[in-house]
């Protein structure tokens, strides 16, 4: 007989070597999901991980790669602070719009100034500012009125996404557009380009600032007072209380600077990769964000492999789609696996499994 | 900028790969499809396209797809794979592929493509679309003579040239056959979104709509007609397994001899960039079967209107037609001209609300 035993502790061992499992029971599972839609597993396997690093086109898929990786990174460390506190933004979608919707706003008032110099900081400034805004509608409510961040902040993306419709529609169009919905093209425009900083390798500013991320959180998280403070948050509410911990300055805190990063996530995709404010500007990001945070332990290093992990499922999937034939929605069903993997697996950190009868204590 | 050579050679290898295998091996054309293939609408009928292109030349050609590709970052680089996996010809679907594919095809002068439903061509890039406005005169006249509550609904995708010339021409021509006829137009702003486009269905109905028009690409406001006993029409395929109620008629849009026309030029080296906009006379647009739940006269009239769309004689936007506010736009006589159509941000005189913006 199988049961689970309730570890002491934690096993330290298991909550690094959980993520890894999980990926090669993904590519188990997904080999057989694979193979009953008629593919090669071992080709559709080697198509999606290892193609777009060692393959033919390597040389431009990497650099998608980071193009990918980057708001996914940025938004999921934004996250994982609140997360480790158990502050829930659950809304990053929406404060991902938001900036976007204010760094393009700040370019299009300019055009067609050219001053980068002072354009662009302008719209980055700008764009954290929108996410922080966004992210601070569920943060108020939440120290004034104890509602709950998890569902203000998730509606918050519809109206979020409402706005980006109206922007798209009305006063960010293209006046040069021919009535069509859609800014006019920031990539175009010399002085709000986020374009590569190196021509191929897909490295714009955006990936620039989730490196920066990683970095500041994980000296924030291990260094600082108030990293400390989160910790101890997540871990014993009561007993942060009398570390002299204010629960309201670390939710708006925690909630604030997720909508930051958020913010600037947006900014840098809609000035870069995708170039102009437009109806569905926003393709989820700000939702597998999440599940990059929690792949990757909610740790800053282990966020900047998960989202170079998911980004890698992403590429490899469509070219997976294209030259295999598989159906998109299987590419989703294997992202899901490996969601599902990870959290099933998550019960070894914290339980032993033990084989026969009732250990002896 | 080491690298940005090595990109540049890479580049080059692929398309020299590209040309050599003109001839010697098949050809390859790409599609990018912004919903999935089983929508049942819009992208189901492109796939219907690849399908019949791969018919029609056998080995000759090899097609690859890519489905459900959002409108931006995630369009250029599945264009861009194609093209580095040695595609000679992309058709890519939807109208929010413009800018990428514009972007694409600037990287990859020998790669052909193909932009459904827009309005910029470069030498390597031809556009294509239907007057599927054709359609929407015979709707919008089938619409009018059947609603009883005179309350036609119209479920509208994105506020862009084509939709705003699709409401205007059912319109005119509801409104030509029953001049107490309403439009009330919900925006959901989705090409593809069952549950939307559902309650976008059901709101229209619960507001004493009995005629549901959509330009969407699911069946679901085809479902939500059937439980509430109103009419519809299908929209890009015939969605015929909704006959004869509530589907009393459909457009479809028959992408498939265009295909086969553009990949043959492509293999004899004919191909140009061209626009084409075609209509229910070259066949582009066809009329799904018209049920009996239809009544014979009015059938017939609508079948009469179909003929004369196809063979020119009558124009589905013919004056008089004033503005919406009220201002003359064609004199009596007077047929829209395309670049107007092409580009059209108005309503006609008599339709409630505002176009969004």
């Amino acid at each position: 007989m199988v049961r689970l035993e309730k570890r002491a502790a934690p096993s330290r061992v298991w909550a690094y070597l959980t993520p890894v499992v999980a990926v090669l029971l993904t590519m188990v599972a997904g080999g057989l999901m694979f193979a009953a839609l008629g593919a090669d597993p071992l080709v559709s396997i080697r198509t999606i991980f290892w193609d777009p690093l060692f393959g033919e086109f390597a040389f431009y898929y990497r650099g998608q790669l980071l193009v990918k990786a980057g708001p996914l990174i940025l938004i999921a460390i934004g996250l994982a602070l609140g997360f480790k506190a158990g502050i829930w933004n659950i809304g990053a979608e929406g404060q991902y719009i938001m900036g976007a919707i204010f760094g393009a706003a700040v370019a299009l008032a300019f055009y067609p100034l050219a001053a980068r110099w002072l354009i662009f900081p302008l719209m980055v400034i700008a764009g954290a500012f929108g996410g922080f805004l966004w992210a601070m509608i569920p943060g108020i409510l939440r120290t004034r009125f104890n509602t709950n961040e998890i569902l203000v902040s998730l509606l918050l993306v519809y109206v979020a996404e409402q706005i980006l419709a109206w922007m798209a529609l009305g006063p960010l169009r293209n006046p040069d557009g021919a009535g069509f919905p859609g800014s006019r093209n920031l990539r175009q425009y010399e002085s709000s380009a986020n374009s590569e900083l190196i021509a191929g390798w897909g490295l714009h500013w955006g990936v620039v600032a989730a490196l920066i991320a990683v970095i500041f959180a994980y000296v924030l998280l291990s260094k600082h007072l108030m990293g400390f403070h989160i910790r101890l948050t997540g871990e014993s509410p009561r007993a942060a209380r009398f570390a002299g911990v204010n629960p309201n300055r670390l939710i708006l805190f925690c909630l604030g600077m997720s909508g930051a990063l958020a913010g600037l996530a947006g900014l840098f995709e809609v000035a870069g990769p995708s170039g102009q404010i437009s109806i569905d500007f926003n393709v989820g990001y700000g939702f597998t964000a999440i599940i990059v945070a929690f792949l990757g332990r909610l740790h800053p290093i282990g966020i900047l492999l998960a989202g170079l992990l998911m980004a890698l499922t992403y590429i490899g999937g469509e070219a997976a789609q294209a030259s295999l034939g598989l159906p998109a929605a299987a590419i989703q069903a294997f992202q899901g696996m490996l969601l599902f993997f990870l959290l099933a697996l998550d019960v070894l950190t914290n339980f032993r499994l033990r084989i026969g009868r009732e250990a002896r204590v | 900028m080491k690298k940005r050579t090595f990109l540049a050679t890479a580049v080059a290898a692929t398309m020299a790969t590209a040309a050599f295998g003109d001839g010697h091996e098949p050809t390859k054309v790409g599609f990018i499809y912004v919903g999935p293939i089983g929508d049942g609408g819009w992208t189901y009928e492109h796939h219907q396209g690849l399908l019949a292109v791969e018919e029609a030349f056998g080995d000759k050609v090899e097609t690859m797809y890519q489905e459900n590709v959002p409108e931006g970052a995630d369009a250029e680089r599945a264009m861009t794979q194609m093209a580095l996996q040695g595609a000679d010809i992309i058709f890519t679907t939807s109208f929010g592929y413009m800018d990428p594919t514009i972007n694409v095809a600037a990287k990859f002068p020998d790669v052909k493509f193909e932009h459904a439903t827009g309005y910029k061509r470069a030498d390597n890039v031809s556009t294509y679309s239907a007057r599927f406005y054709e359609g929407r005169a015979v709707q919008g006249h089938i619409a009018g003579k059947m609603t009883e509550t005179n309350k036609i609904g119209y479920i509208a995708s994105f506020p862009i040239p084509e939709v705003i010339r699709g409401i205007n021409s059912a319109y005119l021509h509801a409104k030509k056959a029953n001049p107490d006829v309403e439009m009330n137009v919900i925006w959901v702003y989705t090409w593809f979104d069952p549950a939307k486009e559902a309650d976008a269905a059901k709101a229209l109905i619960d507001n004493g709509v009995d005629v549901v028009l959509q330009h969407t690409d699911s069946t679901a406001p085809q479902a939500a007609a059937a439980e509430a006993g109103v009419i519809s029409f299908g929209q890009a395929s015939d969605m015929s397994e909704f006959a004869p109620l509530p589907r009393v008629s459909s457009i479809i849009d028959d992408w498939a001899p265009y295909y086969i026309d553009r990949v043959k030029a492509v293999m004899d080296g004919t191909w140009e960039s061209i626009d084409t906009w075609d209509g229910i006379g070259p066949g582009m647009v066809k009329i799904g079967e018209i049920t009996d739940a239809v009544p014979a006269d009015v059938k017939a009239e609508a079948l009469a209107m179909k003929d004369a769309l196809a063979d020119g004689s009558y124009h589905a936007f013919t004056g008089p037609i004033n503005k919406q506010d009220g201002s003359a736009w064609l004199a009596d006589g007077e047929v829209a001209d395309d670049g107007t159509l092409a580009g059209m941000n108005f309503y006609v005189e008599g339709i409630t609300g505002d176009i969004p913006n």
